[in-house]
């Protein structure tokens, strides 16, 4: 019974979102800062784990190629397509929930802890709308990130393949070009844009209907964070089935 | 002028208000006093309106707010000023910002007009220098005070403090209380306070309200409630060894 009362808050809160606007001149505001703390914080945990992990893709891909027969192109066929299908939108999306995610409810919830969330509604304002919507707008650059996300893993996965000896670099990019299906890259960004509203919202729930002090902040957080990534991962599976099957 | 009748709220099973009726009247510090766990926040915030009650009514100024458009309400709310008992700042704006909030969300007026009324409120509050300071930077006192200029900014007509005093020292809280006092009175505003603090009693109450368990156990001023006969009123007053020894003076001297 609890689960389905909070599904049905969840999407209370989302009409709500939308309902009595803020004036724009303050939203204009609170959606730059949101750009800049969901958006541009997150460009360097990003480039920084999008790269390596590029790399190991690469680096266990070739490892794994041991037939002469195979050629060395498919290793940077191989970190491409995992990279754009899989790593960048998905994977890369279970860690904004966790980096985002985070923040959003920690943030929410100390607002809610500390009266702030009362003082708006006192006010007359529509608190979800000006909390929530905002990082909803913000976080639909998110395609932005992942496509940075996709081109520094590929980076990535080159610098390891050539550097380690794995192919040529002629190799890897002849491999990076075989077969490109564009849609595979609408795919990935479809995706985006469906785990960035997950990302703005479901977190944001969780700090808005929390209830307690310090420790239930921390508490939502972690279960935030949990449920973002069990939904990225289910919508994973039927978007996947839907548009690539 | 706000008045609340038969107004009964529950949590569940839990009966936390039984049916209070008063009123607060206009220009004047009304004070809702009792011990912790008497229904004092839970009244206050059914009068601001963050809670919903199961029956009764409140009337601001004669408008019934539950009988109100969603309109009307918003325009009742925007005439509200509230500081609450951890002063509610937004974290993420420095003092001035924070003033100016109210004015930014509801008025149309350009940066100056509004630079200028936050510059008088802080004035106001013993706050000129402190624009540019963020709220974690300030003392728990300059907080409260930061939160009564945004509650005032707006010009409100009713203005809501929930244990305005909790957590400051004595004399920090004498001028808070002295604060607000001054602010009902000059702009002659429906002031209502939650406390459980005796010296705000004796220095603001102009009108007190008394709970105990969810119902309205006595109301008067502050004149007469040293004098009442009221046995639960006068366990709550005097339950400071402070308050007794005074009173103990008090009948000495007058024997």
């Amino acid at each position: 019974m609890t689960y389905l009362h909070n599904i049905g808050s969840y999407f209370l809160m989302i009409i709500e979102m939308f309902r009595k606007p803020t004036k724009w001149s303050v939203m204009k505001q609170l959606i730059l800062k949101d750009i800049d703390d969901l958006i541009i914080g997150s460009l360097g945990i990003v480039a920084f784990i999008s790269f390596f992990v590029g790399g190991v893709v690469t680096i266990q891909t070739a490892l794994n190629i041991d037939n002469p027969l195979i050629p060395k192109s498919l290793v940077g066929y191989a970190t491409r397509q995992s990279i754009i299908l899989e790593f960048a939108p998905t994977f890369m999306s279970i860690i904004m929930a966790g980096k985002v995610g985070s923040f959003i409810t920690s943030s929410i919830g100390t607002m809610r802890v500390t009266e702030q969330i009362d003082a708006l509604e006192v006010m007359g304002i529509n608190a979800l709308n000006y909390l929530v919507f905002p990082k909803f707008i913000a976080l639909m650059l998110y395609p932005f990130v992942i496509s940075i996300a996709m081109f520094l893993g590929i980076l990535g996965g080159m610098a390891a393949c050539v550097y380690g000896g794995f192919s040529s670099l002629d190799d890897f990019i002849t491999g990076t070009q075989m077969d490109f299906e564009e849609f595979h890259v609408v795919y990935a960004f479809i995706k985006t844009l469906v785990f960035a509203f997950v990302l703005a919202t479901i977190p944001s729930f969780h700090g808005f209907y929390m209830k307690g002090g310090a420790l239930e902040v921390g508490k939502a957080s972690t279960t935030s964070f949990v449920w973002t990534s069990v939904v990225i991962i289910i919508l994973n599976y039927f978007l996947t089935q839907m548009l690539l099957s | 002028m706000i008045e609340v009748k038969n107004l009964h709220k529950s949590f569940g099973d839990v009966k936390v208000l039984k049916g209070i009726t008063t009123s607060f009247e206009k220009g004047k510090t009304n004070l809702i006093i009792g011990q912790s766990g008497s229904g004092k926040t839970v009244f206050l915030k059914c009068l601001l309106g963050l809670f919903d009650y199961q029956e009764g009514s409140i009337a601001y100024d004669g408008k019934v707010f539950s009988k109100l458009t969603e309109d009307e309400k918003r325009n009742i709310r925007a005439e509200i000023g509230m500081v609450f008992q951890g002063s509610a700042l937004f974290d993420s704006l420095t003092i001035a910002e924070n003033v100016m909030f109210p004015l930014k969300m509801f008025t149309k007026q350009s940066k100056s007009e509004m630079q200028d009324r936050v510059d008088f409120v802080l004035k106001r509050v013993n706050l000129a220098d402190a624009h540019n300071k963020m709220p974690s930077e300030a003392s728990g006192g300059m907080q409260k005070r930061v939160a009564i200029a945004r509650a005032i900014v707006n010009k409100p007509k009713y203005l809501f403090c929930d244990e305005p005093n909790s957590g400051l020292d004595p004399r920090t809280s004498i001028v808070i209380d002295n604060l607000i006092q001054e602010i009902t009175d000059e702009y002659q505003i429906t002031t209502v306070i939650n406390s459980h603090d005796m010296n705000s009693v004796m220095e603001i109450g102009e009108k007190i309200v008394f709970l105990k368990n969810g119902l309205k156990a006595w109301e008067g001023s502050n004149e007469n409630i040293f004098k009442t006969d009221n046995e639960v009123v006068t366990d709550f007053v005097y339950s400071s060894n402070l308050f007794k020894k005074v009173r103990r003076m008090y009948i000495e001297e007058n024997e």
